[in-house]
């Protein structure tokens, strides 16, 4: 490609951000497809935007307020039955640090 | 029975009368849907036990004579979240997940005694225009079940097409609504971004997502609206505007009506066959009384790029909710909590919606945020004046819903490039948060082609109203596909 916007390592560093990782084969085809589609994304500066505001909404509402009214909800059962593991009532993760190597 | 040739209004009267009951409907939609489902595989999850409770105790309570609504089968597109009934969006990810409450359209659904009969299938996480992209099965178009339903609202489109059920609800980012109902010949309404509540949704682009009816008719789409549209308290980005009957201006009469067609929208990167269908389709409005005049939407050739800069962006914020911890897929033989995090994304999520993620961390990252997602939301403002322009001097905007009938399966999922440009006429109406709808306009080589039509804010009426007088004064939404039904 006569223009690199993006190579395997960057879309590695992206991916490390977003928390998803590759194999060296899915990075090739994800940075191929990611360099088509920034590409793409170029013909945005041929638009003249100076002084132009960004757009981040199009609600018709500035503030939703409403009454902080306490509503008792009894689905500890139903949400904890969505969780991947528990155990005691609560849900079970793996530790923080890695749980090999270190004398269990 | 299918639903080829009732619509809500005599469905209503039948269940009234007593010709049929709640119970009978919901039994028949049930026999045809295993029938007709099993060549096209429009649904992923069945309610039918639940269904079938639903509707004799709508029997034994009696049909509202006022609700026309009140006992009609629904589906629903399972990124719309229904309690104790498994929603996946299609995704590996949530492939278990059973929701502890509904969205509030679904409230609405069921307060107003609706019939859940499944949820629909999908584009995972609704990103994709061909419902290819779901994790679980490809849906077929029921007009050519070589060919793809368009989505990602796919399974709610070919529901519908194939005479399944009357109604189903679908949601709409950047045309999941519009263009299946294009490639199925029905009736798809993307409505005003805050017309209709987002809680319950499974975000995808906050700043577009919207959730509407898909219809056979227009007037049927029009009831399906009433029912979910209005302020709620959960969505903060809901209007609080007062919503109108929007059946009451069905009269058929547009005479002097202003409609616009936009020069970009008929330009040579649509299929000659489907501007031909619209040339027809304009000279129908005239004939009718309306007046049609060229107009320009000059940015409206950027809209993609900008949408799958903003939309990617958002969703890439949306999706760092899918974490394996809480609910949704882990991974085994996970090491520490990083891995949990790593692996249960990179195993749970599908292609499409791992480049999605990628394309919007890029965006939103240090060093290219200006001149990506700031970029991009300059480029919005800018599509969204365009409209609001040609707004000043016309009641509505025409044009094609799709640049192509519905392709093959297979051709496009390799090329997301391509696949992305479909989207090229539905996007600029979420970017600028307008309503628009899609209906049956003809057909180009035996595969439906729909006419798009592009409201002011808050005007989905006009679109109703210039949308039947349509349908009234042509045939293409009483054609139906040789699959399905009693054919």
């Amino acid at each position: 490609m006569a223009e690199e916007r993006i190579n395997a390592e960057q879309v590695a560093h992206v991916a490390g951000l977003a928390k998803l990782e590759f194999t060296p084969d899915q990075l090739e085809t994800f940075t191929g497809q990611l360099e088509k589609i920034i590409g793409m994304f170029e013909e945005l500066s041929q638009v003249d935007t100076e002084g132009i505001p960004v757009t981040s909404r199009v609600t018709d509402r500035h503030n939703a307020l409403r009454e902080d009214v306490a509503v008792k909800s009894d689905e500890r059962a139903a949400l904890l039955a969505n969780a991947p593991e528990t155990a005691n009532g609560l849900i079970k993760v793996p530790a923080i640090i890695d749980e090999s190597g270190d004398g269990e | 029975m299918d639903f080829f040739n009732q619509d809500l209004t005599s469905l209503h009267s039948d269940l009234v009368a007593k010709k049929l009951s709640a119970a009978e409907l919901t039994q028949a939609t049930f026999a045809n849907l295993k029938q007709t489902d099993a060549k096209i595989d429009s649904f992923l999850n069945l309610n039918e036990d639940e269904a079938l409770a639903a509707a004799k105790a709508l029997d034994a309570k009696g049909i509202n004579a006022d609700n026309v609504l009140a006992g009609i089968p629904v589906g629903v597109k399972d990124n719309i979240v229904t309690k104790n009934l498994t929603t996946t969006a299609a995704s590996k990810m949530l492939e278990n997940f059973v929701p502890v409450y509904n969205a509030t359209v679904v409230d609405k659904m069921t307060q107003n005694d609706m019939i859940i009969v499944g949820k629909t299938n999908m584009d995972e996480f609704a990103m994709g225009g061909s419902t290819e992209n779901s994790a679980f099965k490809v849906t077929k178009n029921p007009w050519d079940v070589s060919r793809v339903p368009g989505g990602s609202s796919g399974g709610s489109a070919a529901a519908v097409a194939a005479g399944i059920v009357p109604v189903a609800y679908g949601s709409d980012t950047g045309g999941s609504i519009r263009q299946p109902a294009s490639f199925n010949g029905i009736v798809g309404m993307k409505p005003t971004y805050g017309r209709v509540s987002r809680w319950g949704l499974i975000a995808f682009g906050s700043s577009l997502d919207q959730i509407g009816p898909m219809t056979r008719t227009v007037k049927d789409n029009a009831a399906a609206l009433n029912l979910i549209a209005g302020n709620d308290v959960h969505d903060g980005t809901s209007s609080e505007r007062e919503v109108p009957d929007f059946t009451a201006g069905l009269t058929g009469d547009i005479k002097g009506m202003k409609i616009a067609l936009p020069k970009e929208y008929m330009d040579d990167g649509i299929d000659p066959k489907v501007r031909e269908v619209i040339k027809a389709a304009v000279k129908q409005f005239e004939d009718l009384g309306a007046t049609v005049e060229e107009v320009s939407l000059p940015h409206s050739r950027y809209g993609v790029s900008a949408y799958y800069i903003i939309a990617s962006s958002e969703a890439s914020s949306n999706l760092q909710r899918f974490d394996g911890i809480r609910y949704g897929f882990r991974a085994k033989d996970v090491k520490n909590l990083e891995d949990v995090y790593v692996r249960s994304r990179s195993e749970g999520f599908g292609d499409e919606v791992k480049r999605r993620i990628m394309l919007g961390t890029f965006s939103l990252s240090a060093g290219y945020y200006d001149a990506y997602f700031h970029k991009a939301g300059q480029v919005r403002t800018m599509i969204i004046n365009d409209f609001k322009k040609v707004f000043e001097d016309y009641d509505l905007i025409i044009g094609p819903t799709a640049p192509t009938p519905a392709f093959k399966i297979g051709d496009e999922i390799s090329d997301p490039i391509t696949m992305y440009m479909n989207d090229v006429l539905t996007i600029p109406v979420n970017l600028a948060g307008l309503p628009g709808m899609s209906i049956p306009a003809g057909f180009a080589d035996g595969m439906p082609v729909g006419l798009q039509l592009i409201g002011n804010s808050f005007d989905e009426s006009t679109l109703y109203k210039a949308g039947y007088a349509f349908e009234q004064a042509t045939d293409f939404h009483q054609a139906t596909p040789d699959l399905g039904g009693q054919h």
